[in-house]
Protein backbone atom coordinates (compact mmCIF):
# COMPACT_ATOMS: atom_id res chain seq x y z
CA UNK A 1 0.00 0.00 0.00
CA UNK A 2 1.19 3.48 -0.84
CA UNK A 3 2.06 5.79 1.99
CA UNK A 4 0.56 9.25 2.09
CA UNK A 5 4.02 10.63 1.32
CA UNK A 6 4.04 8.69 -1.92
CA UNK A 7 0.52 9.76 -2.83
CA UNK A 8 1.39 13.41 -2.16
CA UNK A 9 4.47 13.13 -4.35
CA UNK A 10 2.53 11.50 -7.19
CA UNK A 11 -0.27 14.08 -7.00
CA UNK A 12 2.21 16.95 -7.10
CA UNK A 13 4.13 15.37 -9.97
CA UNK A 14 0.90 14.95 -11.93
CA UNK A 15 -0.22 18.52 -11.26
CA UNK A 16 3.01 20.48 -11.64
CA UNK A 17 5.64 18.29 -13.36
CA UNK A 18 8.14 19.60 -10.81
CA UNK A 19 11.87 19.61 -11.45
CA UNK A 20 12.25 18.71 -7.81
CA UNK A 21 9.85 17.54 -5.14
CA UNK A 22 10.53 16.57 -1.55
CA UNK A 23 7.89 15.28 0.83
CA UNK A 24 8.62 14.85 4.52
CA UNK A 25 6.34 13.17 7.02
CA UNK A 26 6.53 15.24 10.23
CA UNK A 27 3.70 13.38 11.96
CA UNK A 28 6.00 11.96 14.62
CA UNK A 29 6.73 15.46 15.92
CA UNK A 30 3.03 16.06 16.48
CA UNK A 31 2.05 12.72 17.99
CA UNK A 32 -0.54 13.05 20.71
CA UNK A 33 -1.76 16.54 19.93
CA UNK A 34 -5.01 17.69 18.33
CA UNK A 35 -5.31 16.46 14.76
CA UNK A 36 -2.70 13.73 15.17
CA UNK A 37 -3.94 10.19 14.63
CA UNK A 38 -2.49 7.07 16.23
CA UNK A 39 -1.71 5.75 12.75
CA UNK A 40 0.23 8.93 11.89
CA UNK A 41 0.40 10.44 8.40
CA UNK A 42 -1.18 13.74 9.45
CA UNK A 43 1.58 16.37 9.24
CA UNK A 44 3.72 16.86 6.14
CA UNK A 45 6.20 19.31 4.66
CA UNK A 46 6.60 19.74 0.93
CA UNK A 47 9.21 21.44 -1.21
CA UNK A 48 8.31 21.60 -4.89
CA UNK A 49 10.18 23.40 -7.64
CA UNK A 50 8.24 23.85 -10.86
CA UNK A 51 7.98 26.32 -13.73
CA UNK A 52 4.21 26.00 -13.27
CA UNK A 53 4.45 28.38 -10.28
CA UNK A 54 5.81 31.24 -12.39
CA UNK A 55 3.54 34.28 -12.37
CA UNK A 56 1.45 32.94 -9.48
CA UNK A 57 1.21 34.66 -6.10
CA UNK A 58 2.04 32.76 -2.95
CA UNK A 59 -1.67 32.30 -2.26
CA UNK A 60 -2.32 31.05 -5.80
CA UNK A 61 0.54 28.53 -5.60
CA UNK A 62 -0.71 27.17 -2.28
CA UNK A 63 -4.28 27.02 -3.53
CA UNK A 64 -3.14 25.04 -6.57
CA UNK A 65 -1.27 22.60 -4.32
CA UNK A 66 -4.26 22.29 -1.98
CA UNK A 67 -6.46 21.52 -4.98
CA UNK A 68 -4.05 18.83 -6.19
CA UNK A 69 -4.12 17.29 -2.70
CA UNK A 70 -7.84 17.63 -2.02
CA UNK A 71 -8.29 13.88 -1.62
CA UNK A 72 -5.57 13.79 1.04
CA UNK A 73 -7.12 16.65 3.02
CA UNK A 74 -10.41 14.79 2.81
CA UNK A 75 -8.70 11.66 4.13
CA UNK A 76 -6.94 12.73 7.30
CA UNK A 77 -4.17 15.06 6.13
CA UNK A 78 -4.19 17.69 8.86
CA UNK A 79 -1.21 19.99 8.35
CA UNK A 80 0.82 20.73 5.27
CA UNK A 81 3.78 23.06 5.17
CA UNK A 82 4.40 24.23 1.61
CA UNK A 83 7.45 25.70 -0.03
CA UNK A 84 6.59 26.21 -3.70
CA UNK A 85 9.25 27.77 -5.89
CA UNK A 86 9.98 28.41 -9.53
CA UNK A 87 13.33 27.04 -10.78
CA UNK A 88 14.63 30.63 -10.85
CA UNK A 89 13.68 31.24 -7.23
CA UNK A 90 15.27 27.94 -6.23
CA UNK A 91 18.47 29.00 -7.96
CA UNK A 92 18.12 26.21 -10.47
CA UNK A 93 16.94 28.25 -13.45
CA UNK B 1 -24.54 32.27 2.00
CA UNK B 2 -25.93 29.23 3.78
CA UNK B 3 -23.23 28.53 6.35
CA UNK B 4 -24.20 30.13 9.69
CA UNK B 5 -20.53 30.53 10.59
CA UNK B 6 -19.92 32.88 7.64
CA UNK B 7 -21.91 35.73 9.18
CA UNK B 8 -19.95 35.51 12.41
CA UNK B 9 -16.65 35.31 10.54
CA UNK B 10 -17.54 38.36 8.45
CA UNK B 11 -18.56 40.29 11.56
CA UNK B 12 -15.15 39.52 13.11
CA UNK B 13 -13.04 40.42 10.08
CA UNK B 14 -15.03 43.62 9.49
CA UNK B 15 -14.82 44.78 13.11
CA UNK B 16 -11.10 44.08 13.54
CA UNK B 17 -8.32 45.20 11.18
CA UNK B 18 -6.18 42.14 11.98
CA UNK B 19 -7.76 38.79 12.88
CA UNK B 20 -5.94 35.51 13.38
CA UNK B 21 -8.04 32.36 13.31
CA UNK B 22 -5.89 30.05 15.37
CA UNK B 23 -5.69 27.05 17.68
CA UNK B 24 -5.51 28.28 21.24
CA UNK B 25 -5.24 31.91 22.29
CA UNK B 26 -2.56 34.52 21.57
CA UNK B 27 -1.33 34.03 25.15
CA UNK B 28 -1.49 30.25 24.97
CA UNK B 29 -1.35 28.95 21.40
CA UNK B 30 -2.01 25.21 21.18
CA UNK B 31 -0.31 24.53 17.87
CA UNK B 32 3.17 25.33 16.64
CA UNK B 33 1.94 26.89 13.40
CA UNK B 34 -0.45 29.21 15.20
CA UNK B 35 2.27 30.05 17.72
CA UNK B 36 4.63 31.13 14.93
CA UNK B 37 2.15 33.61 13.47
CA UNK B 38 1.37 35.00 16.94
CA UNK B 39 5.10 35.43 17.46
CA UNK B 40 5.50 37.41 14.23
CA UNK B 41 2.53 39.68 14.93
CA UNK B 42 3.69 40.26 18.49
CA UNK B 43 7.23 40.93 17.29
CA UNK B 44 5.89 43.60 14.93
CA UNK B 45 3.74 45.05 17.70
CA UNK B 46 0.58 44.56 15.67
CA UNK B 47 -2.67 44.59 17.65
CA UNK B 48 -4.83 41.67 16.56
CA UNK B 49 -7.83 39.64 17.54
CA UNK B 50 -7.22 35.92 18.03
CA UNK B 51 -10.17 33.63 17.36
CA UNK B 52 -9.69 30.25 18.98
CA UNK B 53 -11.20 27.72 16.59
CA UNK B 54 -10.76 24.93 19.16
CA UNK B 55 -13.47 26.62 21.22
CA UNK B 56 -15.97 26.61 18.40
CA UNK B 57 -16.54 23.75 15.96
CA UNK B 58 -18.78 25.90 13.80
CA UNK B 59 -16.00 28.44 13.23
CA UNK B 60 -13.34 25.73 12.94
CA UNK B 61 -15.09 24.15 9.95
CA UNK B 62 -16.62 27.41 8.79
CA UNK B 63 -13.36 29.32 8.38
CA UNK B 64 -11.92 26.55 6.18
CA UNK B 65 -14.94 26.76 3.89
CA UNK B 66 -15.13 30.57 4.02
CA UNK B 67 -11.50 31.03 2.96
CA UNK B 68 -11.40 27.85 0.89
CA UNK B 69 -8.21 26.99 2.76
CA UNK B 70 -7.81 23.61 4.47
CA UNK B 71 -5.61 24.50 7.44
CA UNK B 72 -5.37 26.71 10.53
CA UNK B 73 -3.98 29.34 11.28
CA UNK B 74 -5.45 31.87 8.87
CA UNK B 75 -4.57 35.57 8.96
CA UNK B 76 -6.97 38.28 7.79
CA UNK B 77 -6.05 41.95 7.36
CA UNK B 78 -8.83 44.46 6.65
CA UNK B 79 -11.18 41.66 5.73
CA UNK B 80 -8.76 40.11 3.25
CA UNK B 81 -7.14 36.69 3.61
CA UNK B 82 -3.34 36.99 3.73
CA UNK B 83 -2.30 33.37 4.23
CA UNK B 84 -1.43 30.65 6.68
CA UNK B 85 1.76 30.06 8.64
CA UNK B 86 4.08 29.43 5.65
CA UNK B 87 2.95 32.48 3.69
CA UNK B 88 2.97 34.80 6.70
CA UNK B 89 6.50 33.63 7.58
CA UNK B 90 7.77 34.06 4.03
CA UNK B 91 6.17 37.50 3.77
CA UNK B 92 7.62 38.55 7.11
CA UNK B 93 11.10 37.40 6.13
CA UNK B 94 10.85 39.28 2.82
CA UNK B 95 9.55 42.43 4.56
CA UNK B 96 6.30 42.12 2.59
CA UNK B 97 4.11 41.60 5.63
CA UNK B 98 5.34 44.85 7.15
CA UNK B 99 4.63 46.70 3.87
CA UNK B 100 1.19 45.16 3.56
CA UNK B 101 0.24 46.15 7.11
CA UNK B 102 1.42 49.73 6.55
CA UNK B 103 -0.37 49.91 3.23
CA UNK B 104 -3.56 48.84 4.95
CA UNK B 105 -3.09 51.42 7.68
CA UNK B 106 -2.39 48.94 10.47
CA UNK B 107 -0.02 50.33 13.07
CA UNK B 108 3.29 48.47 13.19
CA UNK B 109 5.39 49.46 16.18
CA UNK B 110 8.50 47.49 15.25
CA UNK B 111 10.23 47.04 11.90
CA UNK B 112 11.13 43.40 12.57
Amino acid sequence: MQTRSERIRLALEAAFAPARVEVRDDSGQHAGHAGARPEGETHFSVLAVSPAFAGLSRLARSRAAHAALEAEFGGGLHALSLRLLTPEEAGQG
Amino acid sequence: MTNPAFERIEADIKANPVVLFMKGTPVFPQCGFSARVVQILSHLGVPFKGVNVLDDMEIRDGIKAYTNWPTIPQLYVNGEFVGGCDIVMEMFQAGELQSLLKEKGVPVSAEG
